[in-house]
């Protein structure tokens, strides 16, 4: 498989201003309540049904890709990190090989910098999450920066409408 | 403000009388309903309800306790920013004085622009950077400027910081724990 060219043909999303005002307000929550759609509409001047059209539209055209309450993994009993690899540019394919065969590796990117691989790694717990590392190290023979996240501070994306 | 959060549901659920609460097994289902995403039906805790055997107001009880024990920390609402043609997507790091570094963070994170925010450990000697902030927009010119406006706006000219374009994902899948998948980016 070409993992290269997987995203290659984005085709751009076009959103309506009701789109966007929906996005943005549904970050902040939804009411627990027996009609939450209902009360989401209410706040945009719209209709409960016209939300959950817009709803599976912006679904089923991947602009979302998931809707619901976040659980915390932490919590769960997952562990995960954010680690990178300097990468000598004659080697990048092979280790990108390598790194993306672990099936705790996730969301690799290359990025502008020495530091030109950034993948999350994801466990059941932390020293699983530091064996993979070691594996990692093992197996490409460079070294990895291993930079667990300490402290999260929330943001929301916000969509200019 | 967070709605799933609101202080006025909290009241509607200690004013009702309780409802009984789930067994381990029903809650474990519930989990992982959850977890695949919220059904678009108007009534989407009802649905959820009956294919757990369980009443509406069982489901709504047991959400408003797991978000008081912060089991559920948010909504998520995960978005494509490459299908919105966001795609700049830069990492940028700075050194930020231990002091200083929920000051910035809440200043950081304040913009806009910003779309992820966290605290991690530096390493040194390779690596001096503690806090680091995602930005995504249409093109790497603009969000250099935006970066070079917030810098300015927030006196951190004098920062060491580095910013790190991403070029397409080479693997982009949820991470996963136990023995389900799960976002988390």
């Amino acid at each position: 498989m070409d993992k290269s060219s997987r995203h290659a043909h984005t085709e751009l999303a076009e959103l309506s201003l009701l789109d966007k005002r929906l996005i943005n307000l549904l970050q902040r929550g939804l009411p627990i309540t027996e009609r939450p759609f209902l009360e989401i509409a209410e706040q945009l001047n719209s209709s409960e049904d016209e939300v959950l059209e817009r709803l599976n539209h912006l679904m089923s055209s991947k602009v979302l890709t998931r809707f619901g309450p976040m659980f915390d993994a932490v919590c769960l009993g997952g562990a995960f990190t954010l680690a990178a690899l300097a990468v000598p540019e004659d080697r990048f394919e092979e280790v990108t090989q390598h790194v993306n065969s672990f099936d705790e590796v996730a969301h690799n990117y290359r990025r502008t910098h020495d530091f030109n691989m950034w993948f999350v790694v994801g466990a059941e717990s932390e020293a699983e999450v530091n064996q993979v590392i070691s594996d990692i190290e093992d197996k490409t023979s460079l070294p990895v920066l291993n930079t667990p996240k300490l402290e999260e501070f929330y943001v929301q994306l916000y969509l200019p409408a | 403000m967070n709605l799933l959060s609101s202080e006025n549901h909290a009241e509607t659920i200690k004013e009702a009388a309780l409802p009984a609460p789930l067994s381990a097994s029903q809650q474990d289902a519930l989990r992982a309903i959850l977890e695949s995403g919220l059904p678009h039906v108007a009534q989407p805790y009802l649905s959820i309800a009956k294919q757990i055997s369980a009443t509406q107001a069982q489901v709504l009880a047991q959400i408003a306790h797991w978000q008081e024990d912060g089991l559920i920390k948010r909504f998520g609402l995960v978005v494509k920013h490459r299908k919105l043609g966001f795609n700049a997507n830069a990492m940028v790091v700075w050194n930020i004085a231990d002091h200083q570094v929920n000051e910035v963070a809440a200043l950081l994170s304040s913009c806009t622009e910003v779309s992820l925010c966290y605290r991690r450990p530096r390493r040194l000697p390779d690596w001096p950077y503690n806090l680091f902030c995602m930005i995504h927009g249409t093109d790497r010119a603009i969000v250099l400027a935006q970066i070079a406006a917030m810098t300015k706006k927030f006196a951190l000219e004098a920062v060491q910081k580095d910013i790190l374009f991403s070029f397409k994902a080479y693997k982009q899948q949820g991470a996963r724990y136990g023995k389900r998948g799960l976002n988390n980016g």
